[in-house]
């Protein structure tokens, strides 16, 4: 009988602790894919953030460390900069990464890290039992923001991607999402190629991803697909939005 | 052969001697020639010095590369070394090894530029969450200074555990003569827990969490049986004119500096003196001070701060003799003669003149 499916060996056995309908199971397996593919498995050093995503060390098959919250880019940064032979990447949610840890993020992108971030967007933190995110949206409900995300008073919702088009060092930034086949597709291409500026020694290579938390969202997966769908990716700028001019990119 | 040398300096020398390949920092008044020596001298040494964005990021990426199993270093001064707080309790669940360099100035707040030694809780107590201890190295000179920050790389190595050379803002900045002697290390094993990459053995995680309680007891009690084994073994002192000594002063790095001529002073005048020099503020060197306990007939900590290190004194003496305190705060320092009057005030009972 031909194989034409089996998981990859990017992943370890240990079984995800994620809710059903989460999208972080797609995203590690995207991951763990492309670690295998690529060959990096050995040569991996990834860093695990302080959310739901807190325990992905347990997931990759790669070596990980473990950072304190908001500061996984930082310790990537000592760790890239002790071993420059690694491939080293960090795997982060919106607060992580946009809120807490947006000094790191920046100052990373700024000084042109050789890492590659993984940065995952649901709009809520989730870890915490659904408390309102950097990413949450306007008027969006969480249990901080009960009578939904008011502009004047809590501020708008931070795109973070295109914040760092700005910045010099960034030279790949990607934003997309995994609401269909399709969508994983283009994912999967982004993160690869994410990957290979980082082995190419180009600079800071960034992937945010639209991810669903239907347990904190109050959905079932598919209405978060949906909700996805039709809210989030309307509000955040989509698509590769920085490439390398080596490539003929926009270089925005 | 001797040569004239800055505290911080030194510092960053002796690291490099040690074998630190990669500095991390943020510069901070009155520590800033360590950055600085760093950004000199690594490139040329096969090394790495990162300017940090915060010392809230530095000492993140010092537990990068600890994570990764090569030498690291920060250094920094009381307001960074408060930034630097979450990141030691980090650092010592995962038992990454690593030193940092806390060179103190006045607070608290923004405080001044002045020396002071007002770090002593948070440098031993633990200014992080939690149940963690890191080791804490008080050098009093600059050779001491250059000999504790080498051996400092070993102790980490060692014990999988951070450590912390702490000196006040005086020797940062002094000069004095120094010479780097050959050193000869401790036996170390290879650091095979290290996230370094998983060529050709089975993956490592290096992470400070445990979700269940029972484990979180366990782990604690692991963690608790490492710091015992440090409080037993690395105890160190110094002493100063105590094999017949009377009355003890405590003091370490500037203040003991200062203590020292006092005790010369009370000592033309006939009165048996002598100095108990902490050279580890953690494990504080209770069995050589407990030792000295039954000649004494009084102590006194003499200390940049409004006393701090006089509790773990007093915890030692135990009510088995008086204990003064003689204190300057706010980037001031005694003379010698303040040091000897408040001696003889606490103490003898009587003042100056």
């Amino acid at each position: 009988m031909k194989t034409i499916f089996t998981k990859t060996s990017g992943l370890t056995e240990r079984p995800f602790h994620y809710c059903p309908g989460c999208t972080h199971g797609i995203i590690h397996r995207l991951i763990g894919e492309l670690l295998e593919e690529m060959n990096l498995i050995e040569k991996a050093i990834g860093v695990a953030p302080v959310g739901c995503a807190g325990f992905c060390e347990n997931y990759f098959s790669c070596d990980m460390i473990g950072a304190a919250h908001g500061r996984a880019v930082a310790v990537a940064t000592g760790a890239k900069r002790a071993r420059p032979d690694r491939f080293v990447f960090t795997y982060q949610g919106d607060g992580d990464g946009a809120s807490i840890g947006l000094a790191e993020t920046v100052s990373a992108a700024a000084r042109g890290e050789k890492i590659s971030s993984i940065f995952v967007n649901n709009a809520i933190y989730g870890m915490t039992g659904g408390q309102m995110a950097p990413t949450s949206l306007v008027g969006q409900r969480t249990s901080t923001s009960p009578y939904g995300r008011d502009a004047v008073t809590m501020g708008f919702p931070l795109d973070l991607p295109k914040i760092l088009t700005q910045v010099e060092g960034a030279v790949y930034v990607a934003s997309v999402s995994v609401e269909s086949p399709q969508a994983i597709k283009e994912t999967k291409k982004a993160l690869r190629k994410a990957f290979q500026i980082q082995l190419d020694g180009l600079g800071y290579s960034f992937v945010s991803i639209l991810s669903t938390c239907p347990t904190n969202w109050g959905v079932d997966p598919v209405e978060a697909l949906d909700w996805l769908t039709t809210k989030m990716k309307p509000y955040f700028a989509l698509g590769e939005l920085k490439t390398p001019a080596l490539e003929g990119g926009s270089n925005s | 052969m001797a040569m004239l040398m800055k505290g911080n300096e030194a510092i960053a020398e002796a690291a490099i001697q040690a074998g630190c390949r990669l500095f991390y920092g943020y510069p901070i008044t009155p520590s800033t020639e360590i950055p600085e020596y760093m950004s000199k001298k690594m490139k040329s040494s096969g090394g790495t010095y990162l300017q940090a964005e915060s010392e809230v990021a530095a000492i993140n990426m010092v537990y990068g590369a600890g994570a990764v199993g090569e030498r690291v270093m920060t250094g920094t001064s009381s307001p960074g070394f408060s930034l630097m707080q979450e990141g030691l309790s980090y650092l010592f669940a995962a038992e990454i090894p690593c030193v940092i360099v806390d060179v103190m100035r006045s607070g608290p707040g923004l405080g001044g530029l002045g020396p002071t030694q007002a770090d002593y809780f948070q440098l031993t107590k633990g200014g992080g969450h939690g149940d963690y201890h890191g080791i804490v190295l008080a050098p009093a000179s600059v050779q001491e200074m250059v000999d504790l920050t080498k051996e400092a790389f070993d102790i980490a190595d060692y014990y999988r555990n951070l450590v912390i050379v702490a000196v006040d803002g005086i020797l940062g900045q002094m000069m004095e003569p120094v010479e780097f002697p050959p050193y000869q290390g401790r036996k170390l094993s290879p650091k095979t827990w290290a996230a370094s990459g998983a060529e050709g053995r089975p993956k490592n995680n290096v992470i400070s969490y445990y979700l269940t309680p029972d484990l979180g007891e366990s782990e604690n009690l692991r963690w608790g049986q490492k710091i015992s084994l440090m409080k037993e073994s690395e105890q160190r002192f110094s002493e100063y004119l105590m094999d017949d000594a009377e009355f003890a002063f405590v003091a370490f790095g500037t203040s003991a500096r200062i203590t020292e001529t006092a005790v010369d002073m009370l000592r033309e005048e006939g009165i048996k003196v002598g100095l108990f020099r902490p050279v580890t503020l953690w494990p504080f060197p209770e069995k050589g001070l407990s030792a000295r306990l039954p000649q004494i007939k009084g102590l006194m900590s003499v200390e940049l701060s409004s006393g701090q290190m006089v509790e773990d004194v007093k915890l030692i003496v135990n009510g088995q003799a008086p204990v003064g305190l003689c204190k300057r705060q706010g980037g001031m320092t005694p003379e010698p003669e303040e040091v000897v009057d408040a001696f003889k005030k606490q103490l003898l009972g009587r003042g100056q003149g």
